[in-house]
């Protein structure tokens, strides 16, 4: 297929190559929890989060996700909202305004033209961190850069920077080149702490790793010959916990 | 900014990811509806201005109102849809009946809809099997054996079997129960599986 020069289609193509591969990784992983049995917390199913720059409606992790803020920049005026920006007591944003919003008021009001307001990159996306990104994905604390740094990665390509396949091809390489070490960690790490495994990853890889960790145990469990065994449902046992902590002053 | 109070619901919702129910935030849904009612005043006023006196540029406000409108009911939508979720696992987890502290952190709506959702469920288990009926609830795990070995963890009462015999559930007494019986009970933590 020829590839378009620049914007959409090729950045399209990235980004959805790039989860296409994560959403194979949770599927691959999800076969190995069906090894045994289901487990008990099976019966509670959230909404996942939307794949590449989809939202879905109705997902709790995308609406945390569109909470993050990003710098912008004001292209017109918005008369009578002057007490959303902090720094000035003016009663209308002027125009050419520097302030932060939330991604979910910028793409909402965001429009190809830019006569509403044009969005900077933050500087994780920047030239300088993508040169860091490339240079070794391994070594990046991603929980301390955002934890949302893929999602909120692919969420700035709707807004038509002229960086956009840079940052498409940063987000894809820096995911392939940690995702082994991920992958291994989670299917290794059995019965310890995985708290210093799990500090440096973003949101999207912990997910990964907890369904890792999850396929994991039950293969473990159905090795031991525990798989038949009969359990209480763990949503039980939390209640019962939470009683008992009420119960203590 | 607006739409801060709606995301402290999230908040609320992913704090409990294992998909407990948390108490119902009544205050909060509230304060959420006041301020989207705010909001569309606002917007109101100020289209009827800008169509009356042409003033075209307090159209990025009306958008940017409207934007966080969208927001709330997003926001909200999410909520009360996550809570139906995990309402509807807890007629798998616990079954029928819920205890009074479950059914405490749910409001009047939810319980109804929870009734619903029995009878739903109730009706479809019936009609499977040709007509004879099927719990589906029951086997979550592939059955090994008709009888396991179970122990008592808490006093539970008296117990009857199918064939009329009484069992009486004391803590750490150990019975040779019908498995389709006790599943029930060691889902919610009164019995216990023992694997010989």
């Amino acid at each position: 297929m020829a590839p378009k020069q620049q914007g959409g289609r090729v950045v399209t193509q990235q980004t959805r190559s790039l989860l296409n591969i994560s959403v194979n990784i949770l599927g691959i992983q999800l076969l190995s929890t069906s090894f045994g049995y289901k487990m008990d917390t099976l019966s509670y199913l959230p909404v996942q989060p939307g794949v590449g720059m989809e939202e879905n409606f109705l997902s709790l992790d995308d609406i945390l996700l569109s909470h993050e803020r990003l710098p912008i920049r004001t292209e017109c005026s918005f008369p009578r909202l002057g007490f959303l920006e902090k720094s000035s007591d003016t009663k209308d944003i002027t125009e050419g305004t520097k302030m932060e919003l939330p991604l979910w008021l910028s793409k909402g009001l965001y429009e190809k033209k830019r006569r509403v307001l044009s969005v900077e990159l933050p500087k994780i996306y920047k030239e300088g961190w993508r040169t860091v990104f490339n240079a070794d994905p391994n070594v990046v604390d991603l929980h301390k850069m955002g934890p949302y740094y893929y999602g909120l990665g692919s969420q700035m390509l709707h807004f038509d920077s002229p960086e956009n396949p840079e940052i498409a091809q940063t987000l894809l390489q820096t995911f392939i080149g940690r995702f082994r070490r991920n992958m291994d960690s989670s299917q290794n790490a059995y019965n310890e702490d995985t708290s210093a495994l799990v500090e440096r990853l973003d949101c999207l890889e912990k997910a990964l790793f907890t369904s890792g960790q999850s396929g994991l145990n039950s293969f473990q469990s159905w090795e031991k010959g525990q798989a038949s065994q009969l359990t209480a449902s763990s949503l039980v046992l939390n209640y019962r916990k939470r009683k008992i902590n009420d119960l203590q002053p | 900014m607006f739409c801060e109070k709606a995301i402290e619901l999230i908040r609320e919702l992913q704090r409990m990811s294992d998909g407990q129910l948390p108490a119902f935030n009544e205050d909060g849904l509230r304060q959420v509806l006041q301020e989207m009612e705010a909001l569309y005043e606002q917007n109101q006023t100020d289209v009827n201005e800008a169509k009356a006196d042409g003033r075209a540029e307090l159209i990025p406000s009306i958008k940017l109102r409207h934007c966080c409108l969208l927001r709330n009911q997003r926001c909200l939508t999410a909520y009360l849809y996550d809570r139906l979720l995990r309402i509807r696992a807890l007629r798998w987890e616990y079954g029928s009946v819920l205890p009074a502290n479950v059914r405490f952190h749910m409001c009047a709506e939810e319980v109804q809809w929870f009734t619903h959702y029995k009878k739903s469920l109730a009706s479809f288990m019936r009609s499977l099997g040709g007509g004879e009926g099927l719990d589906i609830t029951q086997d979550m795990k592939p059955p090994k054996s008709l009888y396991i070995e179970v122990r008592c963890l808490k006093d539970h009462g008296e117990f009857e079997i199918d064939d009329g015999t009484v069992i009486l559930l004391k803590k750490n007494s150990q019975h040779f129960l019908p498995r389709w019986k006790c599943e029930q009970l060691i889902r919610q933590g009164v019995l216990e599986h023992v694997m010989s």
